[in-house]
């Protein structure tokens, strides 16, 4: 059999492609040879350097073959890559007097390695595998990374570029010059050129003016990998091209420097939006009935638990709605929570009006009594929480990662906290809580019923709670000891913010997230808390009611 | 002056409660030492550590008495006070191992040792001398207290505010303990000792002897208690518990006094704790934890604030009652009970249990005087 004929189907046209699965006779190719060779020129040409390139494997020598590698992977044949494939896995046999390269398969099926096709009649007498050493693997890794260059598909051409910006193989510059070329994609070529950058920048015989557009491309990309780089270059490299190196380092680290920046204040917003559901209940509860609730943790802890048994349903008997046991969960521990706080205002709280302390050490002993409850029906263990498909995952924004779930708590966060000020602004209830936060006696001369308002209040407070506890089942370990890890901060918040105002908490709870995060990298994050302990304790030396403090009668009460 | 500031100090009820102190730190030892081992009235070892423990906790609940019955401070964090002085006192014993670790270094501890380092942290200087370390047990908490209360109660950080941040302080300093790097021995904290003034801190006569000097600090601390509360400065305290801005307008410096006795109340507190470690043998982070200072808290509550003797009263009764049922089948609903105590105390007992009983006594007397004279009573704790 030819090898001339049988190239012919290897087209890159689906026509040839088509074609090439029928069994057609030797007499039929021939023809269509002759009918398309000048549609299929460049397919012909292809072919001619493949087998050209395919001859230096029959040689038996190290040499010759690195030379074969090279010329396949430079034919941008499309049977180049099953070729070098092949040749990897040692299925690469040769016949030293015909000149003729076959691949043998699995099964021992003897394939023509220009045509892909398996050979007619008897395999040749003298077979013998191409033989392999480390330096023509090397070779090979190069060539399979360089035909990736030019797949088809443009993901698998991105990644190529990546692994080759990564590995510099200095062989790959020639095809990935064919690549840049014909690049259309902007990402991928971007990817190209930067690998292109990469590898002039570490080789020894590219020119000053390429190297000092490769550095300009570094700067561009401007991460840490073009920073390892930079400061990577060879000693030889002459001296302009350091100065541009050291000059492109500066800004690069600049550019980072802006960069942690801001993911810190990404960090810092993110734990300042669990700070906010976590205190937000605690400022209602504390602003209008002026009640230490220590038990609020447990009722964060609460919700989160109520995630946990919604999931649990769902999974036993509905699994297609996983994704939505967030939104049922939401409503259902706003309920629970809201409703063992209306018990505890009942029951406990509201014999103690007017005696702070006693509250304060009455609710932790409910603490204790709520965290002990679920311990005893929900075993001490964290349980498991999963997250929705909506909520996994991350995108890139600029030089950071923003994960799906901490973008979605922030959102909540700051709903949560307009639906509440809408609240207390429209709705009949907003204004009689407002009314009696602000005098209480007054009030219920008005005729509103203190008592009905105290015990919905508390109600509410504790079910924003219950609802912060869904969001935090999302990021935290879902324990009986959920909302003890809260509440001292969340007292920070409310003490930092300012009683009696829901703009105190907003602003306190992100001031004190940020802060927290952009200490954490120079104090660490123990040392970090402390600190911010310290920095409140000085803050209130010179506001000793919070930010946004209460003024007049309400400041003594 | 000062006997006589002292005998004026002691009404009925204050001697009888120095004797029974008395007679019980000399009792316990006789019965442990002398009596045979076969004898109803022998004392085991065990409970003598145990109630030694306990002395520690009275005199724990007593400076926390001090404060909150008589300034109406609140402190949560007095937990904090109480590890600090543990500590100093750990930090000594540590000292007093010597070569006898299982590292057989001479100067560092064995922890140190573990985390590979060379030299000892210059605040572990001088911590061999007993006593440096007894000036520390009372110095460190007490220069806390007055730095933390000097900014606290100068800029009028009152009630609950106050609470919360004294128990964010013990939070922060359990957090900053848990770590190795801190040079305290980390989650583990300070344990094996082996010596306490060249005496073996596992024999029976010094477990005896700590357990004499715990009833004696108590003594001791009740006396100061006492004596300060009777004097003009106790007065004071009780008229700024009672209207704070009233006797600031009288003309007082609210924040001295409340500073002065924050400090004197957490160097009690240090000197409970540093008696508490050698006695338990070990003092770790967890100590810090802020569920401690609240439970030292009801303590005094039960048994009735602002009246010191129910405060240990109330110490002694609540660490029994714990004893009891951790360490029986009741154990997983200990925490039930004493959050239902946190409850009930606060609901219906708020006087606590000696405060009650001085209620009932004095309603009494009032009746048996009918209305012929107006009976004097202790006016009740306001908030």
């Amino acid at each position: 059999m030819s090898l001339r004929e049988g190239s012919v189907s290897p087209s890159r046209s689906t026509f040839g492609r088509a074609f090439c699965d029928m069994r057609f006779s030797r007499a039929c190719l021939v023809a269509l040879l002759l009918a398309l060779s000048v549609a299929l020129s460049c397919a012909t040409a292809y072919a001619e350097s493949l087998q050209d390139a395919l001859v230096h494997f029959t040689a038996d020598d190290f040499s010759e073959t690195i030379i074969g590698i090279k010329e396949i992977a430079a034919s941008g044949s499309p049977r180049a890559e099953a070729i070098i494939r092949a040749l990897q896995d040692g299925q690469l046999t040769y016949s030293a007097a015909n000149k003729v390269v076959y691949i043998k398969t699995d099964a021992g099926k003897l394939l023509d390695a220009a045509s892909g096709q398996p050979i007619a009649g008897d395999p040749p007498a003298d077979l013998d595998t191409v033989r392999l050493n480390n330096r023509l693997r090397g070779a090979i890794e190069a060539a399979l990374g360089g035909l990736t260059l030019l797949a088809a598909d443009p993901n698998v051409r991105f990644d190529a570029a990546q692994a080759v910006f990564k590995s510099r193989q200095a062989s790959a510059l020639p095809t990935l010059e064919t690549a840049i070329a014909k690049e259309q994609d902007p990402r991928v070529k971007r990817a190209l050129i930067e690998a292109r950058a990469a590898i002039i920048l570490l080789s020894d015989k590219a020119s000053d003016e390429d190297k000092l557009a490769a550095v300009e491309v570094m700067r561009q990309r401007g991460d840490q990998d073009a920073l390892g780089l930079l400061s990577s270059l060879p000693a030889n490299t002459s001296a302009p091209v350091m100065q541009a190196a050291a000059t492109a380092i500066a800004a690069i680290k600049n550019h980072l420097a802006v960069w942690e920046a801001v993911q810190n204040a990404w960090y810092g917003i993110s734990l300042g939006s669990v700070l906010l559901l976590a205190a937000i209940g605690l400022a209602i509860t504390f602003g209008v009935m002026g009640v230490i609730n220590m038990a609020h943790g447990e009722m964060v802890m609460l919700g989160a638990y109520t995630t946990f048994v919604v999931q649990e349903v769902i999974r036993a008997h509905n699994p297609a709605l996983f994704d939505y046991s967030l939104a049922i969960a939401i409503p259902l521990a706003f309920l629970v929570s809201g409703c063992v706080g209306i018990l505890i205002e009942r029951g406990i709280i509201r014999f103690l009006y007017g005696r702070p302390l006693e509250t304060l050490l009455a609710t932790w002993g409910l603490s204790l009594i709520l965290q002990q409850a679920v311990r005893t029906g929900f075993g001490p263990n964290n349980r498991d929480v999963g997250n929705p498909s909506w909520m996994s995952g991350a995108f890139d924004l600029g030089g950071i990662t923003i994960t799906y779930n901490r973008l979605w708590i922030i959102c909540f966060a700051l709903a949560v906290f307009i639906a509440l000020l809408a609240l207390l602004r429209y709705t009949r209830f907003g204004l009689e809580m407002r009314a009696v936060t602000q005098n209480r006696p007054m009030a219920a001369s008005m005729g509103i019923r203190t008592s009905t308002v105290d015990a919905l209040t508390f109600g509410l407070g504790s079910g924003i709670a219950g609802m912060a506890g869904v969001a935090l089942s999302q990021i935290d370990n879902v324990s009986p000891n959920l909302g003890q890890g809260y509440i001292i901060d969340s007292f920070m918040v409310v003490v930092f913010g300012g009683v009696g105002n829901l703009w105190g908490t907003l602003v306190g709870s992100f001031v004190l997230g940020i802060a927290n995060k952009f200490l954490e990298p120079y104090a660490g994050a123990v040392l970090g808390k402390i600190a911010i302990l310290v920095l409140i304790i000085l803050f209130i030396q010179k506001r000793p009611r919070g930010m946004f403090a209460l003024k007049g009668r309400a400041v003594e009460a | 002056m000062t006997p006589h500031l002292l005998i004026r100090s002691l009404d009925r009820g204050a001697s009888l409660f120095l004797i029974v102190i008395a007679a019980i730190a000399i009792l316990v030892p006789v019965l442990n030492l002398s009596v045979s081992a076969s004898s109803v009235f022998h004392v085991p070892t065990y409970l003598v550590a145990l109630f030694g423990k306990y002395a520690c906790y009275a005199l724990l609940a007593l400076s926390i008495d001090l404060i909150w019955g008589f300034a109406g401070i609140l402190s949560l964090g007095h937990g904090a006070f109480f590890a600090l002085g543990g500590y100093a006192m750990g930090m000594y014993l540590m000292r007093q191992i010597g070569t006898r670790g299982v590292y057989a270094d001479p100067i560092l501890p064995d922890f140190m040792v573990f985390l590979n380092w060379k030299e000892l942290p210059w605040y572990w200087y001088g911590f061999q001398h007993f006593p440096y370390a007894a000036l520390m047990v009372v110095l460190v908490p007490g220069a806390l207290a007055f730095v933390f209360g000097w900014f606290a109660f100068r800029s009028r950080v009152t009630g609950v505010y106050l609470s919360i941040i004294t128990q964010a302080l013990t939070y922060a300093l359990m957090l900053g303990f848990f770590r190795n790097n801190f040079g305290f021995g980390g989650n583990n904290g300070l344990t094996d000792f082996k010596d306490i003034l060249g005496f073996n801190v596992q024999a029976e006569t010094t477990r005896n002897a700590l357990f004499s000097i715990s009833c004696a600090a108590i003594m001791l601390a009740f006396l100061i208690c006492r004596a300060l509360i009777t004097s003009k400065f106790g007065k004071v305290l009780i008229a700024i518990r009672d209207a704070e801005a009233r006797a600031r307008f009288l003309g007082y410096r609210v924040e001295s006094y409340k500073v002065l006795v924050f400090t004197l109340s957490a160097c009690m507190a240090g000197v409970a704790g540093a008696l508490y470690v050698p006695q338990v043998g070990i003092i770790n982070p967890s100590e810090f934890a802020p569920g401690n200072s609240i439970e030292a808290v009801i303590w005094v509550a039960v048994g009735g604030r602002g009246t010191l003797t129910g405060a240990v009263i109330g110490a002694v009764l609540v660490n029994y009652a714990k004893t009891f049922f951790t360490s029986g089948m009741l154990a997983p609903y200990w925490l039930f009970m004493l959050g239902a105590l946190f409850v009930a105390v606060t609901l219906l007992l708020p006087r606590g249990i000696v405060g009650t009983a001085r209620h009932w006594n004095a309603l009494r007397r009032d009746r048996a005087s009918a209305a012929a004279e107006d009976g004097v009573r202790e006016p009740l704790p306001a908030e």
